[in-house]
């Protein structure tokens, strides 16, 4: 299936879990908040979450700014 | 002490700093923590995929059990972009709901664009973010912001990051006279002198970054701007004097003098 994951395009086999994908794109035990396909997906439901093709993600971190 | 009340919550510094351009998160660090600061602004962004999860992070060198974040919509252009970028940062705050609404106008001023931020400042309030919206030194703008519940107003001294001092005074006087809320001069502060005239005003923060970051010796201002906003606070509550035009006052007797 195709997921754009902050604006890349790219292909994974699923099934594939919120929790599988953070732990491929090394963002596991980081601080991160995520969207899909606009609305945000609480941490607790990532074990849960099944991605779907199509699924636009961003994932985002805190960051140093004034 | 001397201390202020912003969204229910008392705080003693009156200093709010930015956390970007520092040089590393080492910097940001011994600079944060010589501001004295309780506050600090943070900006939420696309992670880096595939970075390695154990390189530091902002979180690391500013911890969450010591500072208040205050993530920021810097670099947002549209009410809606603003308003996804706070839920995210609600989210990955764990619910933390105190943010910094910012709606720019263009990219060489960074001047905000009100009418955008006045759509955002709506719908994040109704969903219950405590907002402290940047805006520009416009009191009617800003009694509309107050009127719409948000916690603080955050009016510009001069553009971001461009260091020029508090151009308007007399707006920012009018804005700190009318408003109940908090208001924080934020953006333009660009030396010491700066941040104590703008506590002289009576306002009751001053929130700057570049002023620091970009200093030759960043720690060093960062302590500057701590003393001053302390001292601009103190000279504040203290009354100054009245301003004699063309009058001059002396200040030893005028009696006694020798061979008088």
């Amino acid at each position: 299936m195709t997921l754009t994951i902050n604006g890349k395009v790219g292909q994974f086999s699923a099934p594939l879990s919120l929790t599988a994908l953070l732990g491929m794109l090394n963002s596991q035990n980081k601080r991160v908040a995520v969207e899909r396909n606009g609305e945000i997906v609480p941490r607790s439901q990532y074990e849960v979450t099944q991605l779907a093709d199509g699924d636009q993600l961003e994932v985002v971190v805190a960051v140093g700014g004034g | 002490m001397n201390e202020w009340v912003l969204a229910g919550r008392s705080y003693v510094s009156r200093l709010l700093v930015g956390t970007g351009k520092y040089r590393d998160f080492e910097q940001t660090k011994l600079a944060v923590e010589a501001s004295g600061a309780e506050i600090v602004t943070v900006a939420i962004r696309r992670t880096n995929i595939g970075q390695d999860a154990s390189e530091p992070s902002l979180l690391d060198a500013l911890p969450l059990s010591r500072y208040t974040y205050l993530p920021n919509t810097a670099g947002c252009y549209t009410a809606e972009e603003a308003i996804r970028t706070l839920r995210l940062a609600r989210e990955l705050l764990d619910g933390h709901d105190l943010v910094k609404l910012e709606v720019l106008g263009d990219t060489r001023t960074l001047y905000p664009n009100i009418t955008e931020t006045l759509k955002a400042a709506e719908v994040l309030v109704r969903e219950g973010f405590k907002v402290m919206v940047y805006t520009s030194d416009d009191p009617i703008v800003a009694r509309q912001f107050e009127a719409m519940g948000c916690v603080a107003v955050m009016p510009l001294a001069s553009l971001i990051g461009s260091g020029m001092g508090i151009l308007n005074p007399w707006n920012l006087q009018i804005i700190i006279d009318e408003m109940s809320i908090p208001v924080i001069v934020d953006a333009g502060v660009g030396t010491a002198s700066d941040a104590a005239i703008a506590m002289e005003l009576g306002c009751a923060g001053v929130l700057m970054n570049t002023a620091i970051a970009q200093a030759q010796d960043p720690v060093r201002m960062a302590n500057a701007m701590n003393l001053a906003v302390r001292a601009g606070r103190e000279a504040y509550l203290a009354g100054r004097m009245p301003k004699k035009m063309y009058t001059a006052s002396p200040s030893s007797p005028v009696t006694g003098i020798i061979g008088s």
